[in-house]
């Protein structure tokens, strides 16, 4: 019996070391998101210029679409900024763009600045749009297939990795859904 | 030139290591007591070797060394001698130094304790504290190299976090590290124990010191944190519950079992199973808050930068060592077959007890900061965990634990009468009933349970005096007899006294805190008045203010109390240029009962500020009964009988007979 | 060059949860977020401390004083003044950024371990501190037990040996 209990600890022990080495591949930072497979947020954005025609999640309906939330002041968007502009041009996905937590009007300098790989772009000064998509920080990119659901979120800048790894394989697979 | 001299030493030290873990094993196989001698000799040399090392990456600090990769992000030409010293451990790599500094220090000090400890357990011991350091030498070698150079050096650092600026924080780290690095000697003696096949109670007496000190080390590195926390913070938290705060406080609760434990294995041989476990367990804690803070595994305010590559290394010491020991205690321990009995109302029944509910409460706070972790590797749903569990599961066990706080050191040991110690704690009982009733009187009877735990508070601090009473044995004899009896009682006795005094005092200081703390926002301009709790705040004026590395914006803020002054607060909003950030100094004026607490924000565009005000009674007593537990730590540990060894049975002069 | 890299990178890594800590550590509810109704006021704050900042490490949005703590609280405030519950005001920001934002977990079938770990811990501990103590009192009791009269009997036998030397 004493032997039996002698050996609880180090079985416990192996059960611990067991757990938080594998806890070593997970990024705790990571939040999954609470929309995957939910419909888009029912929203109307206005656009960042005068007389633009601004986004609503109208928009993002009928095709497989990227959303990408970005901000004039943030780094990491500008480290995905000429990936999104190959994407624009060679994916055949549509980008729509969020302005988010910005001013107006440095969102638009920064677009006219640098070029603008979005089809659209809406002006979510007040980050609520955000809140209702779950964003924590820029950029994140979302995908949304034909009817509108969201589909994947990804945190952080697109790069070739996470697009070869994650993105390329979930769009072919939507690609052959049935809408 | 010092950054090669430092990583030289270092390699050396990584191989004295080498020889002081190796020599103790070749020693027992070939019986040479020369070579057991040796592991004292290289374990003072691993402790220099180091030591240079340590001096080496303080002398690149404080002559701005950019050349020096973790100087230059580190550190700043602008910045203060004090922080320069301090950014030697805040970073990574420079904490990775202090770790085996003091890993070494404790080595070195065990070599040269004197004649007290027999030479098999000394080398055994030092045989393992060696191995342990050979493990964090190797990685610090291979992973975290303090002297990585830059080429070209640029020509100013990165600076020192600001928040990091501070002279609480600036010491915070070598405490901590004293205190839960200092367990490795507790976890080496263990090992030792298990590797000959022994213990005893002298065992527990040699141990006993090494236990003492980090403990007391321990306490005041948390208390330092806390401390720190709630004047820099801005809003008074002292506490978070946050995973490395919780990493620094599981060694401190499984540190406390071990001295307790510790205690009956002296003195009854009994508990020993338990106490070596503890030994083991209390520095694996120690290990696997090294783990959280430098792994990535958990999110914290303390970790450093995350790196999974020195997560793998430091999981892989973690198997290795507290793997192997716990094996080696599987093997062992059954054969180590102990324990005089004892009846269940007893010192050792109250210490088992003891033991019993520290465990449970750190294995509850263990699971409520891994349990995020494994709910994410389960599935796709992520958790937190927030103080809210800590308080529904955590505070119930320590309020057992603090109840049986006071009744433990009345009780004798292996048997006592039930009803005398009722007759005993009639002082406590009354003092704490008195407490509670008067709590509720003042407070109108608003909070019972804050009058509850009052009551708790003054049945520790009455509890502790009643010991000393009792065994004095007050009342019952001459007062001269008593003061007499003073003088002979030893020191551990008094130490223990204070402790538990200091704990009812903390208890009673988290108590006034949580439930009579009051604070106001307000948006003011100089002039303005504000009221709180029968205090009156003016905002008397702002202004610009430039520090050493920052620019301030700096409040004064006049305190009265009816018309009479009470004080006069400055709270400063700190930015820091090489660094873009920003941070509140807090102006907190405290008269060791209460604090008063003003911190300076924003403002806005009518010239106005915003200003937060507290009022937090008792809150002093947080810190202030934890330096009294430590105090009274340091005293048991002036104890004579520490430093004289468990006692020989005195040879009385046997008188010869003849065998017939 | 490589450790330069490394910097540059792990600065970016943190700029992505970019409200985090580039603001001060301050403090957090201003005074314009300050409801008029004092009791939909102390609602907000009672829940604010229950909901965790998202960008922060370890702080309820209360406590916070970042950007996205900020909205949180404002929203909050918003979905209270328009009649929210208290578990409706929560449910709106779990469904948005799930469990993770509860202080206080939820009691789910992931976390039974959890909320009931402790108390099995403690009845297990329990039974087994009173199984030792138990068997120590039996030793104790045998051990200390009154001789019986034949052990009696041997111990007066021996002394008056002794006494007789």
């Amino acid at each position: 019996m004493q032997r039996l209990l002698s050996l609880i600890p180090v079985l416990i022990f192996a059960a611990v070391s067991t757990a938080l080495g594998l806890s070593l591949s997970n990024d705790p930072r990571k939040l999954p998101s609470m929309l995957i497979d939910k419909p888009t947020p029912i929203f109307a954005l206005a656009s960042l210029e005068e007389g633009g025609s601004g986004l609503s999640s109208d928009d993002l309906k009928g095709r497989i679409v990227l959303l990408n939330v970005f901000a004039s002041w943030c780094a990491g968007c500008r480290i995905e900024h000429p990936m999104l502009m190959a994407l624009a041009e060679n994916s055949g996905i549509p980008i729509y763009g969020v302005s988010w937590k910005d001013e107006r009007a440095s969102g638009a300098r920064w677009l006219k600045a640098n070029r603008s790989p979005y089809v659209r772009v809406g002006d979510d000064q007040s980050g609520r749009l955000g809140i209702d998509l779950g964003v924590t920080g820029v950029p994140e990119t979302f995908v949304i297939d034909r009817t509108g659901r969201i589909r994947y979120r990804h945190a952080g800048p697109i790069t070739d990795d996470v697009w070869q790894e994650t993105f390329a394989p979930l769009l072919a697979e939507l690609r052959t859904e049935r809408p | 030139m010092e950054a090669e001299i430092g990583h030289f030493s270092l390699i050396l030290a990584l191989l004295t290591a080498v020889l002081q873990a190796a020599a103790p094993a070749v020693a027992m196989r070939r019986r040479d007591a020369a070579l057991a001698g040796f592991v004292q000799q290289a374990a003072l040399g691993q402790f220099a070797f180091v030591a240079i090392a340590f001096v080496c990456l303080t002398y690149a600090f404080v002559t701005s060394d950019f050349s020096v990769a973790v100087v230059a992000a580190n550190s700043h030409t602008t910045k203060p001698l004090l922080y320069k010293v301090a950014g030697v451990w805040g970073n990574h790599e420079g904490s990775m130094l202090l770790w085996v500094l003091i890993l070494s220090l404790f080595g070195a000090a065990v070599a040269t304790s004197g004649s007290n400890l027999p030479d098999r357990l000394r080398t055994n011991a030092l045989g393992v504290q060696g191995f342990v350091g050979l493990c964090f030498l190797a990685f610090i070698i291979l992973t975290s190299n303090p002297f990585a150079r830059l080429d070209p050096a640029p020509l100013d650092g990165n600076g020192l976090n600001p928040i990091l600026q501070d002279p609480g924080l600036a010491i915070h780290p070598p405490f901590l590290y004293l205190g839960y690095v200092g367990f490795s000697m507790a976890f080496s003696f263990s090992v030792a124990a298990l590797i000959e096949g022994k213990v005893d109670a002298s065992w527990a007496r040699w141990v006993r010191p090494w236990v003492l000190a980090a403990w007391c080390f321990l306490t005041i590195g948390i208390t330092l944190g806390s401390a720190w926390a709630y004047y820099t913070l801005g809003w008074g938290g002292w506490w978070f519950w946050d995973p490395v705060e919780n990493a620094s406080f599981m060694p401190w609760l499984a540190g406390t079992a071990l001295l307790h434990s510790a205690l009956v294995v002296e003195r009854r041989q009994a508990l020993v199973s338990w106490t070596i476990l503890l030994g083991i367990l209390t520095f694996t804690l120690s290990l696997i808050g090294t783990f959280l803070v430098r792994s990535g595994v958990l999110t914290s305010v303390h970790a450093f930068a995350q790196d999974p590559a020195r997560g793998v290394f430091i999981l892989g010491m973690l198997v290795v060592l507290t793997g192997g020991a716990l094996g080696l205690y599987a093997l062992r321990m059954p054969a180590l077959k102990y324990g005089a009995p004892f009846a269940p109302v007893s010192r050792e029944g109250g210490l088992t007890l003891n033991n019993m509910l520290l465990s449970v409460a750190v294995a509850t706070v263990f699971l409520g900061t891994f349990y995020p972790l494994i709910v994410d590797l389960i599935g796709n749903d992520k958790i937190s965990v927030g103080p809210s569990y800590y308080h529904i599961t955590f505070v119930p066990i320590m309020v057992l634990l603090l109840l049986v706080m006071a009744v433990g050191p009345v009780l004798k040991w292996k048997r006592d009468d039930f009803r005398a110690v009722l007759a005993r704690l009639k002082g406590p009982a009354v003092a704490s009933a008195l407490g509670a009733i008067a709590v509720l009187l003042i407070t109108f009877g608003r909070n019972a349970v804050a009058a509850a735990f009052m009551g708790l508070a003054a049945w520790l601090v009455a509890g502790s005096l009643a010991v000393l009473a009792h065994r004095l044995r007050l009342g019952s004899i001459a007062l001269a007899a008593s003061l007499r009896l003073a003088r002979t009682t030893p020191r551990a006795f008094y130490g223990m006294v204070i402790a538990h005094a200091g704990m009812g005092l903390t208890v009673g200081g988290i108590t006034g805190m949580s439930a009579w703390a009051t604070e106001k926002i307000q948006m003011m301009r100089p002039g303005d008045v504000l009221q709180l709790s029968g205090f009156d705040l003016r905002f008397a004026s702002i202004g610009d203010v430039a520090g050493p590395n920052y620019q301030a914006e700096r409040g004064v803020f006049a305190v009265s109390r009816a018309g009479r002054p009470v004080a006069q607060l400055v709270s400063e909003r700190r930015f820091y240029p090489v660094r873009e950030q920003q941070t509140t100094a807090a102006g907190i004026r405290t008269n060791l009962i209460s604090n008063l607490y003003v911190a300076i924000g924003e403002p806005n565009d009518s010239g106005g500020w915003a200003v937060r005000f507290y009022y937090h009674p008792l809150a002093p007593w947080i810190w202030l009964g934890t330096l009294t537990m430590a105090f009274g730590g340091l005293v048991s540990l002036s104890d004579r009988r520490l430093r004289v060894g468990a006692p020989q049975h005195s040879m009385r002069q046997a008188v010869l007979v003849p065998a017939e | 060059m490589k450790e330069h890299w490394m910097a540059a990178i792990s600065r970016i890594a943190s700029v992505i949860g970019v409200v985090l800590m580039l603001s001060a550590p301050g403090f957090a509810v201003t005074p314009d977020e300050v409801l008029q109704d004092t009791r939909l006021e102390v609602r907000a704050r009672e829940l604010s401390r229950t909901l965790r900042c998202l960008v922060c490490q370890n702080q309820s949005i209360d406590d916070s004083d970042a950007p996205l703590a900020h909205d949180l609280r404002v929203l909050l405030r918003e979905r209270l003044t328009a009649g929210d519950t208290d578990a409706q005001a929560v449910g709106f920001m779990v469904a948005r950024y799930g469990n993770f934002i509860l202080l206080k977990p939820p009691v789910q079938a992931d976390t039974l371990v959890l909320w009931f770990g402790p108390a099995l811990l403690l009845m297990v501990a329990a039974i087994g501190f009173g199984r030792y103590v138990g068997r120590s009192a039996a030793a104790f009791s045998a051990e200390t037990a009154p001789l019986k009269s034949d052990e009696q009997e041997r111990l007066d036998v021996l002394l008056r040996a002794r006494r007789s030397t």
